[in-house]
């Protein structure tokens, strides 16, 4: 039994039963599948996480979100006085998040691709886009950079899925695609 | 020495018991339990608060809760009931005497003023941390240095099972190799002392950030070297509960593994490769490669995983195996009907086995594939997944065995045992409602670890889809059926101790019923088909559920 000492005191000399066999081949087969589906994705799937990432200091990140902001902002969200900023297809996106709000709001373009910076200047926060469901993990002194294509157009959430403190259920951000 | 250990001898399952150690797994268990409850009500806050149309709790509390809850489960009740375990393993099953018992009192000591000492300082409200503690967020010192207690506590006793079995190999108190339940708890003790290492590494220095004597703590590299920790010691509590399935199928059953080289190979593996799960915490983190992410994350090659499948396959084939030996041979499936299902120790193991499997493990792979990350990550699908492996397959393994562990130490009958057989039916169900819905919720993108998902504060609007509401409402009644059935748990153990039936002779435990298979590795057929038919589904659920989500992500916007 599981509980004694193996009765066969030379159990490693016993045959592996069929049954055990030919799960193990199974087993291991699955395994490999699943092992090659992840470069195989990055050779053939579009949604693959770049790696590109630099350090920087939280006030060198706010000047770049600061010039940003200035250079394509078209207009305030309602009465709320935050930015909506309209940069062109390719151009370099600034976004960073801070207690408690993702900064600025976004309008782009369907189908186009854009380059996107994300840090934090404070906590830990994530960045998770809605309804399409894509969550990213932003850190502080971290630039990370990758290129996104909205595939659809509407109003999209920016939600805070990294607790950051009693207000983070108020951290949501907004990008709209035309 | 020896000379002055006192043992009694169990009247069910013949084994001499060192006095000391009998002890010791009684409190270690009792204070597990204790936590358990104190844990479970600071989760049915947790998920009555999330639950959008009562939304309980404060945002305060509710971060308070949430904290409360994953400490004490997954810390305190876990590793009080595995040191529990360890000693059971070790000087019970090799009918050895325990050494330097005073030690295993200072460890149990230790461990017990760090739990308490971790519960007062998150109710005085400073350490909201959540149980992760990501810096650069800080909590209260003294949260850290009770998690250091009790982390040092438990390593103590992981010292002090490997010194057990040296004592028991050099005084020969057994013959031949471990047993295999033995063997799995090794595993899971030679696991914990990594874990608990990668703690200390990281833990120590946030500590003394907290004094104010260190100013800076990398967030990434905390993160790497946290969950060194805090995914591993998930992987002591797999190897733990694997270890609890084989003794249950041996307590009730008189099941014998299959074969022991199989079993013992699954359990290596798990040493070789859990240790890198740390990735999957980092999957969508700036900063780190596509390869450093695919090889670990996957445990190189999805060993470990392997190592799972194999014990999916070994535990219930080694029930079917003893249970065909006692006449039980029709078709598929008679072993199985013909199972003992009024009995909460075999059926609450039995549906461990199956949570574990086909809620808690397909979704962890899913959930720990690099780009299948992306539409999950920190979303409440998180959560579904490790309910599934930590409540509906470690915590009911660990309850179930109670069922069967308390009458025999205690020598009393269970309290109320009419109430015993819905005991692992209800928890089930209500863990695998928890599981299922909120992997659902997460993958319409609602997030963990929030107070409100209406963002009703919020200065801009966001609304979650219909269907994620109700969602988070079903898991909400989940959470309340999973809760009775912690609490009858609770009560039965409690009163059992207290006022149950004196237990009147011996409960002989099953017969060692399937002698080895030796012979019959070469015969015609398979020897546990109806295991393997079982196998085969699991399987077919696995790679759909896998292949689907690769569909959900190819439909998100363009990364690269």
């Amino acid at each position: 039994m599981a509980i004694t000492p193996p009765a066969n005191r030379l159990w490693w000399n016993e045959p592996v039963e069929r049954t055990e066999a030919l799960w193990i081949g199974i087993a291991l087969l699955w395994a490999v599948i699943m092992f090659v589906m992840m470069p195989y994705w990055h050779i053939y799937g579009q949604q693959n996480l770049s790696t590109e990432a630099y350090k920087i200091s939280p006030d060198a990140y706010t000047e770049k979100v600061e010039a940003f902001v200035e250079k394509y902002k078209i207009r305030e969200e309602g009465d709320t006085g935050i930015p909506v900023v309209k940069p062109p297809a390719g151009a370099d996106i600034y976004m960073l998040g801070r207690l408690w709000e993702w900064y600025p709001i976004l309008e782009l373009e369907k189908g186009k691709q854009y380059r996107f910076h994300l840090s934090s200047v404070d906590w830990l926060h994530g960045f998770s886009i809605q309804p399409t469901n894509i969550n990213l993990q932003v850190h502080p002194g971290y630039e990370m950079v990758l290129n996104m294509t909205p595939t659809e157009s509407g109003e999209f959430g920016v939600v805070c899925n990294e607790f950051c403190g009693i207000g983070h259920h108020t951290m949501l951000g907004k990008i709209y695609v035309k | 020495m020896a000379a002055t250990h006192e043992y009694r001898v169990c009247p069910d399952t013949g084994f001499k018991i060192d006095l000391q150690a009998d002890k010791l797994i009684k409190w270690n268990a009792v204070t597990a339990i204790v936590f358990l409850l104190i844990g479970g009500f600071f989760g049915l806050m947790v998920a009555l608060t999330r639950w959008p149309t009562v939304h309980l709790l404060p945002a305060d509390w509710f971060y308070l809760a949430l904290t409360a809850h994953g400490v004490d489960i997954l810390l305190v009740w876990i590793i009080f009931f595995e040191m529990a375990l360890l000693y059971f393993a070790s000087s019970v099953l090799l009918q050895s005497r325990l050494p330097m018992p005073k030690v295993g009192w200072f460890a149990y000591w230790l461990m017990l003023v760090g739990a308490l000492l971790g519960n007062v300082v998150i109710l005085q409200g400073e350490s909201s941390v959540m149980f992760t503690s990501y810096v650069p967020m800080k909590a209260d010192p003294l949260f850290y240095v009770a998690l250091l207690l009790f982390a040092v506590g438990a390593l103590i006793v992981c010292f002090l099972f490997f010194a057990t079995l040296v004592v028991a190999k050099s005084e020969k108190t057994y013959e031949g190799s471990l047993p295999l339940v033995t063997f799995g708890a090794m595993v899971a003790a030679i696991i914990a002392v990594y874990t608990i290492a990668s703690g200390a590494v990281i833990l120590i220095p946030t500590l003394l950030w907290s004094l104010g004597l260190i100013s800076h703590i990398d967030s990434l590299m905390y993160k790497v070297i946290w969950w060194g920790m805090g995914h591993s010691s998930q992987q002591i509590n797999v190897s733990a509960h694997v270890a609890v399935w084989y003794a249950g199928a041996a307590v009730v059953f008189g099941a014998k593994p299959i074969s022991e080289k199989v079993c013992r190979m699954a359990f290596l593996l798990y040493i070789l490769f859990l240790q890198l799960a740390s990735a999957h915490h980092l999957l969508v983190e700036p900063g780190l490669s596509a390869e450093y992410k695919i090889f670990n994350t996957s445990y190189a090659f999805y060993l470990a995983v392997f190592g799972s499948m194999v014990h999916g396959l070994t535990v219930p084939g080694s029930i079917e195996l003893a249970q065909r030996r006692r006449g039980y041979t029709k078709g598929l499936f008679e072993w199985l009907r013909k199972a003992p299902w009024g009995n909460p120790a075999f059926v609450g193991i039995f549906l461990s086995i199956i949570i574990f499997g086909f809620v808690g493990g397909i979704s962890g792979v899913v959930l720990g594939t690099e780009q299948l990350n992306l539409i999950m990550h920190n979303t409440i699908y998180v959560p579904g997944h490790f309910h599934g492996t930590v409540a509906g397959g470690t915590t009911l393994a660990f309850m179930a065995l109670c069922y069967w562990l308390v009458p025999v130490l205690f020598r009393r009958e269970i309290w109320a045992p009419k109430l015993a057989q819905w005991f692992p039916w209800l928890f089930g169900l209500g863990i695998t409602g928890i599981a299922l819905f909120q992997m659902g919720a997460g993958t319409l993108g609602v997030s963990r670890r929030h107070w409100d998902m209406t963002f009703a504060d919020a200065p801009l609007s966001y609304d979650y889809p219909a269907a994620a509401h109700l969602l988070m409402a079903a898991n909400g009644v989940s959470a309340v059926i999973a809760s009775i059935a912690g609490a009858i748990f609770c009560l039965q153990m409690v009163l059992t101790l207290l006022i149950g039936k004196k237990r009147e002779g011996a409960v002989p435990v099953a017969s060692d019923a399937a002698e080895g298979l030796t012979g019959h590795g070469h015969g015609a057929g398979l020897a546990v088909p109806g295991t393997f038919v079982l196998a085969l589904v699991f399987l077919t659920s696995f790679v759909l559920y896998y292949f689907v989500n690769w569909k959900y992500l190819s439909e998100i916007w363009l990364l690269s």
